[in-house]
Parts: structure tokens; sequence; C-alpha cells
């Protein structure tokens, strides 16, 4: 099989392993992201892997592509150490703001100009947002089939991956003609650690900085002028209990207590 | 002065802490209760290329230098001890070939130490001989064009998984010269391996040689220069593999004290907010600053080519006796849990201690400093 380019969609995000440092403005209703770490978001590591195991089995490069601040290139540097032949950062204000629907418009654009690819792998969802919308919106873009939860890709006949999805209980296998989004869990693989001579040569690279005029992309479409989804509020909920108190002799309260949990379902 | 580290300095971190969280926490409770060395990890971290960091590019090494060494034993350290140990007891087997040997010498040995495909160890303490070099008693006698060397050394650590040992005999009277002798030379064995109360799964134990006969072509510089080669190698790459390792500990006994603290509820508050946890916590902290400055001084100083003996000895004598206070004041913090198995401040206790006299105790750190000073506050 030959291949042409694995994309594979990146985001950074907060160090999952700190969330708890995080906070709300209670204003602007944005998460206040300073004093946590950024990283790749871990499904993304795991979308980058499976892209190196393809490129490292079947030939073609790998092309990471990531919509973020300019922070985010450290996030596109770790990917190039971890083995990417190629980094691009869409980076620019006019991206602020992006809902899923933008973000995905933007992303589709980007990977019109990059020209050929056989597969997009993408995390299933982000740590921050959770929407796990970007996959299957960016395969629409595209005019591809899309695959979610995907927890193992074979590849069969030329041109045709076979792909085990994760459901509840379970799984389900789905055949899906190249090219094609793939969305990843974290089944799929471990992704690997980058050695010292990778984060050297990572460090000496390029890492492409797109803005929205590179991508052409049209100004009602992008940012928050191009996302018709809008963050009301944010906040914790308060996760409140109902309690009930049972009186009486010890045996008095077991039967009670049992009668209660078969009157509630838990038993 | 900038203090900051390079991003890819601050990259090569997080990677190492990622490895080491990943896939060395899952092994240290195996390694503290067998006290065996997880072989697989030894060879993994010099596939990553930690096991090269000091060797140039041509000899298959990244040569990145000696801040990124301390990088790498810091976290590497703050997971496992041992571990951190047991890699920079490599770079030290490295270091005479390195640093002094020819350039068919390191086109020959280098790139397969580079690689972790040979594992390196410097034997030099004896019974008779640790503080006191001289004293050694391990004899290298010429027949031809080979050395036959006979001695014990002992308290050496990869004495039973090293490949490449660097061994001190002497050649004379008050004469001493470092050979390289591997694994599978005949009259070279692993003695007694010993059996430590902490560092467990790093290996220490005796080298043996019986008649050992090693090429000439395998002494490192000339006859005579083999106690200027140990000194500089333990004092450059020893000393400061050894005070990483513990800065390790320091940086983890930091992180645990305000974790615990900052859980744990006494009176109706965690004891985070009790002054007494807090003046430990903060002993904790001045102990881990002051340690990881003059760790990254000694070790930039060395970068830059810098005679840092005394620098060296420093950071080693302090972190260490840092490790063993900050260790013993997280046993506190965490009171009664402070001293059972299944919580780890008895384990970064106990893992502190052997670093105190490794490379040299506190007496002879102190004696290498006082010859600098001396000559410079004159």
């Amino acid at each position: 099989m030959n291949f042409l380019n694995v994309i594979v969609c990146i985001k950074q995000v907060p160090d999952p392993q700190h969330l708890s440092k995080i906070t709300i403005d209670p204003i602007s209703k944005t998460i206040r992201r300073e004093d946590v770490p950024a990283v790749i978001n871990p499904l993304d590591k795991h979308a980058l892997e499976e892209g190196l195991r393809i490129r490292d089995k079947y030939g073609g490069r790998v092309i990471v592509l990531s919509m973020c601040p300019p922070q985010a290139e450290l996030a596109c540097r770790e990917a190039l150490a971890m083995g990417a032949d190629e980094a691009i950062l869409l980076c620019d204000r006019a991206f602020a703001g992006a809902d899923t629907l933008s973000t995905s418009y933007s992303l589709s654009l980007a990977i019109k100009r990059i020209g050929g690819f056989n597969m997009i792998l993408c995390g299933n969802e982000t740590v921050d947002g959770s929407t796990g919308q970007v996959p299957p919106q960016l395969a629409d873009f595209l005019n591809v089939p899309h695959v979610t939860r995907a927890r193992k890709i074979e590849f069969t006949n030329e041109g045709m991956v076979r792909v085990e999805r994760s459901i509840e209980y379970g799984y389900m296998v789905v055949e899906v003609t190249l090219p094609a989004v793939i969305a990843v869990t974290k089944e799929i693989n471990v992704p690997r650690i980058p050695t010292v001579s990778g984060i050297l040569e990572a460090h000496q690279r390029e890492v492409k900085v797109w803005t929205a005029k590179d991508i052409e992309a049209e100004e009602e479409k992008i940012g928050l002028a191009g996302s018709p989804t809008q963050v009301v509020d944010i906040f914790s909920p308060e996760i409140g209990r109902k309690g009930e108190i049972l009186k009486g002799e010890p045996e008095e309260v077991v039967k009670l207590l049992v009668q209660r949990l078969h009157e509630l379902g838990v038993i | 002065m900038d203090f900051s580290f390079t991003p890819e300095q601050e990259m090569l971190r997080k990677t190492v802490r990622d490895f080491a969280e990943k896939e060395i926490a899952p092994k240290v409770d195996w390694m503290d209760e067998t006290g065996k060395v997880p072989m697989d990890l030894v060879k993994r971290m010099s596939e990553l290329g930690f096991g090269g960091v000091l060797i140039a590019k041509e000899y298959g090494g990244t040569g990145v230098g000696h801040i990124a060494r301390i990088i790498i034993l810091e976290e590497i350290g703050r997971v496992s001890a041992a571990m951190a140990n047991t890699l920079q007891i490599h770079h030290l087997g490295e270091s005479p070939i390195i640093y002094f040997g020819t350039e068919e010498q390191k086109k020959k040995w280098l790139p397969s130490m580079a690689k972790g495909k040979k594992i390196g160890a410097l034997a030099l303490t004896e019974p008779v001989g640790g503080s006191d070099v001289l004293g050694i008693q391990t004899v290298a006698k010429k027949e031809g064009d080979a050395y036959v060397i006979t001695g014990r050394k002992c308290f050496i650590t990869n004495s039973h998984i090293s490949d490449v040992c660097g061994v001190i005999a002497k050649t004379g009277e008050k004469e001493l010269t470092c050979f390289i002798v591997e694994k599978g030379t005949p009259g070279f064995s692993p003695g007694r391996e010993e059996n430590k109360f902490g560092l467990r799964g790093c290996n220490t134990g005796e080298v043996v040689l019986e008649n050992c006969k090693v090429p000439a072509e395998n002494m490192i510089g000339k006859p005579g220069d083999g106690l200027r080669i140990a000194l500089s190698c333990i004092s450059n790459v020893g000393r400061a593999g050894v005070g990483a390792s513990a800065l390790g500990i320091v940086r983890r006994c930091l992180e645990e004290a305000v974790k615990y603290a900052n859980k744990r509820t006494l009176y109706g508050k965690p004891i985070a907010d009790i002054q007494a946890i807090q003046w430990l916590i903060t002993d904790i902290y001045m102990d881990y600053e002051i340690s990881r400055w003059m760790a990254y001084y000694a070790a930039w100083l060395r970068d830059q080519g810098a005679r840092c003996d005394a620098e060296n000895s420093l950071q080693k004598f302090w972190t260490t006796e840092a490790a063993v206070r900050c260790a013993q004041k997280l046993v506190d913090i965490f009171g009664a849990y402070g001293v059972l198995k299944e919580y780890v401040p008895q384990r970064l206790l106990r893992d502190a201690w052997p670093l105190v006299s490794a490379a040299g105790t506190l007496e002879i750190m102190k004696l290498v400093m006082v010859r600098e000073v001396l000559r410079k506050y004159a």
C-alpha cells in the first residue's frame, strides 16, 4: 500500500493532572488557564501515535495540524519530537472564540491547502470542551466518511480500513473507505515517548504558522462570528445529597433499609 | 543572568517525567521488595537517549551535556532514586573513555554504551581504600602487551549488570592506572551482591579480578594517570549524579508534603493551615531550592568547561544531607502513616541515606571544598 499523508489534528489543553487549579472567570465565562500547564490533548496523542505507526508501516508522511493560540507552538514541537514530519499551527486573532463548527471549518480549509490525504486522525474528544463534535463536523466539511470512538484500525483491501468502534459494553466493527476521518480512544495504543535526539531536532525545525488569510477563510465563518453556539454560563454544579435517617432497633432499621433500597430500585 | 531553562530543556524535563511516571513508577514497589534491577528499564532509558547525553554525536550520543543530565536524573530520582543512581553510574562508566580515551577507544565502546547495549561502571573502592584512594591494593602487572590484574573491589554500583567497567589498579608504588575491563574477560567476575536497606533496585556489590588479563590497549591514558582520571570523573560525573538523584528525592518530598498537608484534616481543617506543618514544608522548600540551584550551577560550570570540583562537592554534600532531613520531615508530616510501607515517605528516607556517602563521604567533600576555599579566598 502506498500512503500519502496522515493528517493528525491536535489541540493544546490544560494538563488534566492539574484541572483542580483551573478557575472560571465569572464575567467572561471563560476558563482561566494561567498557572495551569498545557499539554497535547491526551487522546490527540493517541491519534498522533497511530499516525506514526501507520507511517512507519506503510510510508507516507504525518502532518500535525492545530488551531490554537501562539503558545501551542510547544505542542506542535512535542509532536515533531514524537516523530511527526511536519507541523502547522493555525493561529490568528480572527479564530478567537470559535466553537466546534467554526473550528472544523477552519481546519478543513487548512487541510484542503495541505492537499492529498489518506486519513485524518483526531482524538475522540478533548479534556476541556469534551464535545467530541470536531471529527464528525470536519468530515462533513471535507465530504468524507468518519468513524468515532475507534479502538483499533486495520488495513484490509487497498483503500479500506476495518475499524473497531467502542460502544457501551463492547465494540462494533465497521469498514470505511479512505480517505476518512477517524477519531480514536485511548485503547488504540500507547503513545511513544520522545527521545532526546527527537527533542533536539524538533526545536531546530520549522513550525509553520498559517493565518485566516493563508487558508482563505471567510470572515463570517470563523471565530466568534462563525460560531452558532455561545457559552452562556460555566459553573461547577453543587452536588447535594438527599438524606434520610432511619431510626429504631438494629433489626427494624435493617428491614426498613432493605425496603427503602428496594423502593428506590437499588436492589 | 538568565536562570531560565531553554524550551528544549523544559521539553526534556516533561518527557523524562512522563517516562518516569508511566514506566518506572509501576515497578518501584517490586524493586523495593526484591532488590532486583529491572534491566528492561535500564535498557529503555538508553533507548530514549538518556544514556548518551555526555557522549558526542559522532560516537552515537547526543552530547547535550551536564545540565540536561541533571534534569534527567532529577526527574527519574523523583520517582526512583535507585534508577537514577543506576543511570548516573552508567554515565560514570562512560566518563573515563569520553574525557580521557583515545579516538580508537571512544569508537570501540561509546556507541554501544550510548545506545544502552553495554552498561557501564567504575570500580575504585576497596575495603582498605575508598576515601584513601592511594591505599587500594588491586595490582596490574605488565606481561607482554597485556596487564594482569588481581584484586577485589567493593560497594561498586552496577557491579553485577555492567558490561564495560573502568577498573583502577596499582601499576607501581603510588601509581594508579585506569583499565577498561569487559564482561566475559576471563578472571573478571562479580562477587558478593549487597543487600541494602535503601536504593533497592540499584545493584551494589563486589567486582573480583583474579589474574584477569587485559590488553594494554584497554588502558585509559598512561600508567599513573589513574588517580587523576578517577578523581576527575568521580567529581564531575559521579558526585554530580549522586546529587541529582538526591535532588529528585527532595523534590518528591516537597510535592508529597504539600499534597498530604492539603488533604489531611485535623481540628476540622487541613494540616496545611497549621503553622508547625507550614514550617516543616518551608524547610523542605528551602532545601529544595538551594539544592536545585547548586546542582544546576555546578552543571552549568561543567558545561562551560570550567573546573568545579568544589561546587560538585558542595552540591553533593548539601543535597544528599537535604534528602535525608527532608525525608525525615516528610515522615513527621505523615505522622504514623509515614512509617508504613504502603506510603512513600519511608522509602524516600531509606533511598536518601545511602546517597550521603556515595562518591565520597561528607568529610571528603569538605576536604575538596576547603582546598578551593583556602586558595580562592587567600
